[in-house]
């Protein structure tokens, strides 16, 4: 997941950024523009955290959620390429073996007890990849919303572990399986399931919109807990 | 298409100088020009050289457009509607109030933020204002003399938007610029850490956080930054820095009813603003559409602004203002931005 920052990457550089190198284990574009990297994990994190990422310390750090599960060896993250930003052009040209400078994690885009409702759309997907690779799926339902059908992210990996819990949306492409739309689409149409809270994570548009729905369809707004690209 | 030379620092227009052939002092001359005597074009620019005057307008415009829509309050607000380079629409707000006018500005098209109180976050983000962008709220407006005070509080969150921001603050506190005192500039923010680090360093303006619940669970569910950036650590950094006589930092409150404004709500924020020396004001919830939220009863803010006070809280109310031209932020550029999409569609 990204924090996306088109103009001017060195907005969210500052001294409380602490950097250090890691080497890259793996790096490639997974559907068109979505890039998959991962490393060696060098510490413990809590499933939703985020840390911070660049090249070069030249160019500012950006932010991502963290994909991969909380005892897996490689730390895995999700971006989208931007064709005109500072630093994900560079991540893209990334081989094995090559530095990547890393924050530690941090963050509290968090879930607690009882069952939940997660919604995210595109890469925002990494917060609940995490969570399930670290064996938080069970009374989790995921609404995974993406343009197209190549943007479904681990849908594979979701179908086998939430079986029916896991709802994949396409807007642009149609297939069995797959509901019809964007997920605000779903949430205005469909039952939800019942649950404590309700996860949101991608752009701020799909985030407000989705929260709008939620709260169109009645559940309180402390149960919505919202993560926002920016 | 030619870049506007509008907003550009002494620093940017010293390169521009060079590039013109002007001598060194071309750039204060350059600068005297755009915000001293607010040149419309650079044939106004007597002064230059009319081969440097010449090659100024090939390459460059200053391009400073007019608000394309007004509305006024029965109190005296207006609010200016300023279309964007990138299409979309952003609003100033001129606040006259006795001997005092305050304008507040916009730094972005729209908002990544999404509070959940927020009508400029419903627009999802379209982008960043440039700094010759949100000086122009200022250049522009018909009120520009009489303005006291200026507060970055419209619609986008500085923090997001540092280097235009700061590049709009430069121009806006130099004496080469507008030369305003920056202790009558207050910028605001939701708590981006690392960039309200870099803005109390590179500044001397006033800062205004955003805190609207003590609570870390219910402020996570206002204002999804707090996931990222947690109210905690934002208190811990601005404990770091030193704070000079001049220099202010305050906390804007806006008022939930049933939500923050309990007397558990007012003694928490007391307790987390011990030993930082600021103000904290209370804010009436301008009501958007479809919003789950309510504003709190005015004896209940009077309430909870006395609970603060006798904890040692400078504390005060903010008047409601502009109530009759859609006051929440957001919900005038909003509406023409409906409107456009309509006629387009």
């Amino acid at each position: 997941m990204r924090f996306r920052s088109p103009v001017h990457a060195s907005d969210h550089q500052g001294e409380s950024l602490r950097l250090k190198e890691v080497k890259v284990a793996e790096n490639a574009e997974i559907a068109a523009g979505i890039y998959r990297v991962t490393f060696p994990r060098a510490w413990d994190f809590i499933p939703g955290q985020t840390i911070a990422l660049t090249t070069d310390s030249a160019i500012p750090a950006r932010y991502y959620s963290i994909a991969s599960g909380c005892r897996d060896p490689l730390v895995e993250v999700l971006y989208d390429l931007v064709p005109d930003g500072l630093l994900t052009p560079r991540m893209a040209l990334l081989h094995a073996g090559d530095a990547l400078l890393c924050s530690e994690p941090f963050g509290a885009f968090r879930d607690g007890e009882g069952a939940s409702l997660w919604i995210a759309a595109g890469t925002g997907v990494a917060p609940f990849a995490s969570m399930v690779r670290s064996g938080s799926g069970a009374d989790r339902t995921l609404v995974q919303g993406s343009r197209t059908l190549a943007g479904l992210y681990l849908r594979g990996y979701f179908s086998s572990v939430l079986g029916a819990r896991y709802v994949p949306c396409c807007s642009a492409e149609r297939e069995d399986g797959v509901f019809p739309g964007r997920s605000t689409a779903w949430i205005s149409g469909s039952e939800l399931p019942d649950a404590e809270r309700f996860l949101l994570c991608g752009s701020s548009r799909m985030v407000v919109d989705a929260r709008d729905a939620l709260l169109a369809r009645g559940i309180p707004f402390d149960r919505v807990i919202s993560e926002i690209y920016f | 298409m030619a870049e506007s030379l509008f907003g550009a620092t002494l620093q940017g227009l010293g390169r521009v100088a060079a590039e013109a052939g002007l001598p060194a002092y071309g750039a204060r001359q350059l600068s005297n020009w755009l915000y001293r005597k607010h040149a419309t074009g650079f044939q106004d620019m007597l002064n230059l050289p009319s081969r440097a005057r010449e090659w100024l307008s090939q390459h460059y415009t200053v391009d400073t457009p007019g608000p394309v829509k007004v509305t006024e309050s029965r109190d005296g607000t207006k609010k200016y509607l300023f279309p964007a380079a990138g299409g979309g629409f952003v609003e100033a707000a001129w606040i006259p109030e006795g001997k005092r006018a305050t304008l507040c500005l916009s730094v972005q098209v729209g908002c990544k933020m999404g509070c959940l109180f927020c009508m400029t976050g419903k627009q999802g983000f379209q982008g960043h204002l440039s700094a010759g962008e949100i000086l122009n709220q200022y250049r522009s407006l018909p009120e520009r003399d009489s303005v006291t005070n200026i507060v970055y509080m419209g619609m986008g969150e500085p923090m997001d938007n540092l280097a235009n921001v700061l590049e709009s603050l430069d121009v806006m506190c130099s004496p080469d610029g507008y030369g305003l005192s920056p202790a009558r500039v207050t910028v605001s923010t939701i708590g981006l850490i690392p960039a309200m680090e870099q803005f109390l360093e590179k500044t001397r303006c006033h800062l205004a956080v955003s805190m609207h619940s003590p609570f870390e669970e219910e402020r996570r569910r206002l204002m999804p930054v707090e996931n990222v950036y947690p109210l905690t650590d934002v208190l811990a950094a601005l404990r770091k820095r030193p704070w000079g006589r001049q220099r202010r930092v305050s906390f804007e409150y806006i008022m939930f009813n049933g939500v923050n404004d309990t007397d558990r709500h007012a003694r928490e924020v007391a307790r987390i603003l011990s030993g930082i020396r600021c103000r904290v004001n209370l804010i009436p919830f301008h009501p958007i559409p479809a919003t789950p939220l309510a504003p709190s009863p005015r004896e209940t803010m009077e309430r909870f602004e006395q609970e603060l006070k006798r904890r040692g809280i400078l504390t005060t109310i903010r008047q409601s203002r502009g109530l009759d031209i859609s006051a929440a932020c957001g919900m005038l550029s909003t509406r023409e931005l409906v409107r456009m999409r309509g006629e387009q569609e």
